[in-house]
């Protein structure tokens, strides 16, 4: 067992697109679902919007890098108004139902042979980050050829240009975020989170505000789909149902309705990933895990999900919650 | 010298970890008697009630039926010892029908079903001719009176009441306190908390006004309904 | 213990004699044939029916007689199957129960809704209307409701002192008793300055003694000139401080006029009074002789 490359990989994971992207996606539900009340089970779908609208803009239309992430954006903020129009006016259930079936027709669009030209199908799309005509993301990256960092935080000038612009995105989303719930408007969203008759007796549009919230937590989520494509290629495999409950694990575990508790959350979600997804494979080589290499992997998604049913019913308020603010905490 | 059929020693109970809402409560309740527990909001009565019913975590005291300790002693095991509760809110099945809500209040005891509903039809006639329709149909005084119709099922010796006039018009609060005196005159211990303290005291025995946890002023009803202690900080002048 | 001050009742509130759909000198809120039906059920089922402004207005009457619907249906929080009512020379049928509130006709619950996950003053400074941070956009620009917000607070901390929930201001709605909840709810309807304030059995719940103090500050919304219309089953209450009483029954206005003589209507007393309105019960039941003849049973 080697320990020394277990302990590597496994402090790795504390800086790593896909951890910045994590971050970004359950800002997203912090929003919807921790400030605001709103069940959605489809950021997954979010995200996918976000990363496939920057690779398509770029790839079949020649936009360059930055415009091609704002049309992701944009993206996602129409599948936002197409979901949240029809049935934020519905019990909050079926705002769940609708969520799961939306992210994952997203996600066979982009699966579909249909499309094959525009999205790649199963084999997804590649080399957008990179343009000939030096229109792409990392076309864009000031910092020389190189190897950067110590230890395991060691990156070549590509993924480092990645984690500044993710960082940096996720600052201005920890601030927005922050900004917009210290304010009256945020104000206004927990009262709805509560109980959205008693704000209507006081002459707020529900409606219009609980819309706005899913917009807004939809941009997050599609920011983390973009910084997650900006390192690499993007493929619909990954943007599954699963894939939205990991992101709710880290929610639940930081803290559903704190500023930076879904960025703890993330962290420490893909850190015990990191870890498990190295220490298992080990212990079924060395003999302590009777099992193959390939199920000690996927043994790791058994632990999250028994770890999601733990967080529930112990500390549903995660580690920065206030359990006297939840509305889903009895 | 009376039975005593609830006795309760120096209670301490609360909801919220290290938040005491009883705070050392003394009360008790002799065989036959009407007991009525008034107090201003927060002062501990449906917690009491709660309480002796098992559906509060006793912190510190005693709660004594007929002698025994009942303390952590779950609802069901209190209905198989005589004791009926008639919660304040929610006290039907709005989906099913009175019968079924009868039923529902006979259920450790299905045999005895066809006379108890007898019985219970003889106080409450107009329930007998409603047995199909829907609890939730009912209006909050109709829905109050199958409550206490299937608290009465089970033949119990103590009633607990938890503010049975609550949101009902006068004519029918009037009539829910002229209901639970003919319950306790047909020898059914009644222990009553209500928000109405003057109608409530005008049929008590005995009354304990509770404040802050604690029970604070103890009388018969009539005692306490003439203090002028307790007009003023608790029944409010606009009656007089 | 303060003595309860007779307050001055408004009089000549009506036009001709008493009677139910009677118009009123200067009304607030007319409503024409409004009907709901739930499943062939008739819930409100109301002709003609005219709240006379700056003056207290009770709405009394047996449970199921059709009083919140009413409330819900002149707010907006339910839709009627027919029916035109104006407040103001404004109609608000179909009128969404947000917007209802913001032209200045606001309602409490039966339920009490002050926001338990929410402190206190935050429950308060929600009631206040056309917040500039309340918008999405400026939300991100303390400077542009930064001071609006402090002047809010102000004015919450006043009406908190008045109904005496100013050392509560930081705690969690949640904490406070049931009859402590009702008052917040109360003062958070009032931050929207309101023109009509609708008040669905505002004393239920709520300890008699602090029944007092609640009356007052309802006088005092019609001395600042509101107009107060409130569901209530405490007729002390009512006869206390209703300038104007209306009686509902299986969905229809039955009666109207000052409280006195209301309440003194046969069918009225049949219906929802009952017979023992102002008799001891404890002489009804004979437990009073009970008693006299020497202690407990």
């Amino acid at each position: 067992m080697d320990w020394g490359m277990i302990l590597n990989n496994t402090l790795a994971g504390f800086l790593t697109p896909a951890t910045i992207a994590f971050a970004l996606a359950a800002l997203g539900l912090a929003m919807h679902f921790g400030f605001a009340g709103l069940l959605n089970f489809g950021i997954a779908g979010f995200m996918a919007i976000g990363g496939y609208g920057y690779a398509i803009s770029v790839l079949t239309f020649g936009f360059p890098w930055w415009a091609g992430m704002l049309m992701g954006i944009l993206g996602s903020v129409i599948f936002a108004l197409i979901l949240g129009i029809p049935t934020l006016r519905l019990r909050g259930d079926y705002l769940a139902i609708a969520t799961i079936a939306a992210a994952e027709i997203a996600r066979l669009l982009f699966l579909t042979t249909a499309f094959t030209d525009v999205t790649g199908s199963a084999d997804g799309l590649f080399g957008f980050n990179t343009r000939p005509d030096g229109s792409g993301f990392q076309n864009a990256n000031p910092i020389p050829p190189g190897t950067y960092g110590f230890g395991p935080f060691t990156y070549n000038e590509q993924t480092l240009w990645v984690l500044i612009f993710g960082l940096g995105v996720l600052a201005v989303a920890v601030w927005l975020l922050w900004a917009l719930m210290r304010s009256p408007w945020g104000r206004v969203i927990k009262g709805i989170r509560e109980d959205e008759e008693a704000i209507r007796s006081l002459g707020k549009n529900v409606f219009a505000y609980k819309l706005q919230a899913l917009v807004i937590g939809g941009v997050f989520g599609a920011l983390g789909g973009i910084v997650y494509t900006a390192a690499q290629n993007i493929s619909p495999g990954v943007y599954v149902t699963s894939f939205t409950f990991f992101v709710w694990t880290a929610l639940l575990l930081g803290g559903a309705a704190t500023i930076f508790g879904p960025v703890i959350g993330a962290v420490i979600f893909w850190v015990i990933q990191a870890f498990l997804s190295n220490l298992l494979p080990a212990l079924s080589l060395s003999g302590v895990l009777p099992v193959s290499t390939t199920q000690a992997s996927t043994l790791r998604f058994v632990l999250v999900g028994i770890g999601l049913m733990l967080l529930v019913i112990y500390r549903p308020q995660g580690i920065f919650g206030d359990k006297r603010e939840l509305t889903f905490v009895r | 010298m009376s039975e005593r059929v609830v006795e309760v020693k120096d209670l301490v109970a609360g909801y919220l970890p290290g938040v005491n809402i009883l705070n050392g409560t003394n009360f008790h309740a002799d065989k036959g008697e009407l007991i009525g527990i008034i107090g201003p909001n927060g002062a501990g009565k449906s917690t009491l009630l709660k309480a002796i019913f098992g559906l509060v975590k006793v912190r510190e005291g005693s709660i004594t039926l007929n002698g025994e300790s009942i303390v952590g002693l779950k609802p069901n095991a209190l209905v198989s010892k005589g004791v009926g509760f008639i919660p304040q809110t929610n006290n039907v099945f709005p989906s099913l029908t009175i019968e079924e809500n009868l039923q529902m209040g006979i259920f450790q005891q299905p045999e005895n079903y066809k006379e108890r509903l007898d019985f219970v039809v003889s106080i409450f006639e107009e329930l007998g001719k409603r047995l199909k329709q829907r609890a939730g149909s009912l209006s909050g005084g109709e829905r109050q009176m199958v409550a206490m119709s299937r608290a009465l099922m089970m033949d119990p010796t103590v009633l607990l009441l938890d503010e049975p006039s609550a949101g009902l018009s006068p004519v029918r609060q009037d009539e829910a306190f002229l209901r639970v005196s003919d319950i306790n005159k047909a020898g059914v211990t009644c222990i009553m908390v209500e928000q109405n303290a003057r109608r409530c005291l005008q049929i008590a025995d005995r009354g304990y006004v509770l404040d802050q946890g604690k029970d604070a002023v103890v009388g018969t009803g009539r005692e306490l309904l003439n203090d002028p202690q307790v007009v003023g900080l608790y029944l409010g002048t606009l009656g007089s | 213990m303060s003595d309860n001050k007779t307050p001055q009742k408004s009089t000549g509130l009506h036009i001709g004699t008493p009677a139910p759909g009677c118009k009123k000198k200067d009304p607030i809120l007319v409503a024409d044939n409004i009907k709901k039906s739930f499943g062939g059920l008739t819930a409100v089922d109301v002709a003609h029916l005219e709240i006379p402004k700056n003056a207290i207005t009770a709405l009394i009457g047996p449970n199921g007689a059709g009083k919140t619907t009413l409330f819900n249906l002149l707010t907006g929080f339910d839709t009627a199957d027919t029916g035109e009512w104006h407040l103001m020379g404004n109609s608000l049928a179909g009128v969404p129960s947000f917007k209802v509130a913001k032209m200045g006709q606001v309602r409490t619950f039966q339920l009490t809704k002050a926001l338990g996950l929410l402190t206190v003053m935050d429950n308060m400074k929600l009631g206040a209307k056309d917040q500039g941070g309340e918008s999405i956009f400026k939300a991100l620009l303390p400077g542009t409701w930064r001071k609006q917000d402090n002047e809010i607070g102000e004015k919450a901390m006043e009406l908190l002192k008045r109904f005496k929930l100013d050392a509560k201001k930081d705690d969690f709605a949640a904490s406070l008793s049931g009859g402590q909840r009702k008052l917040l709810e109360m003062a958070r309807a009032l931050m929207t300055d309101p023109t009509l304030v609708m008040l669905d059995e505002p004393m239920a719940g709520v300890n008699p003694a602090l029944t007092q103090s609640l009356l007052d500050h309802v006088l005092d919304l019609k001395q600042q000139g509101m107009t107060v219309l409130f569901v209530e089953h405490d007729m002390h209450m009512v006869r206390h401080i209703a300038d104007w009483v209306v009686v509902m029954a299986e969905g229809q206005v039955v009666a109207e006029g000052p409280a006195d003589t209301v309440m003194k209507e046969q069918a009225v007393i049949d219906a929802y009074l009952g017979a023992h309105q102002d008799t001891d019960l404890g002489v009804v039941t004979g437990r009073i002789d009970i008693i006299d003849e020497g202690g407990a049973k």
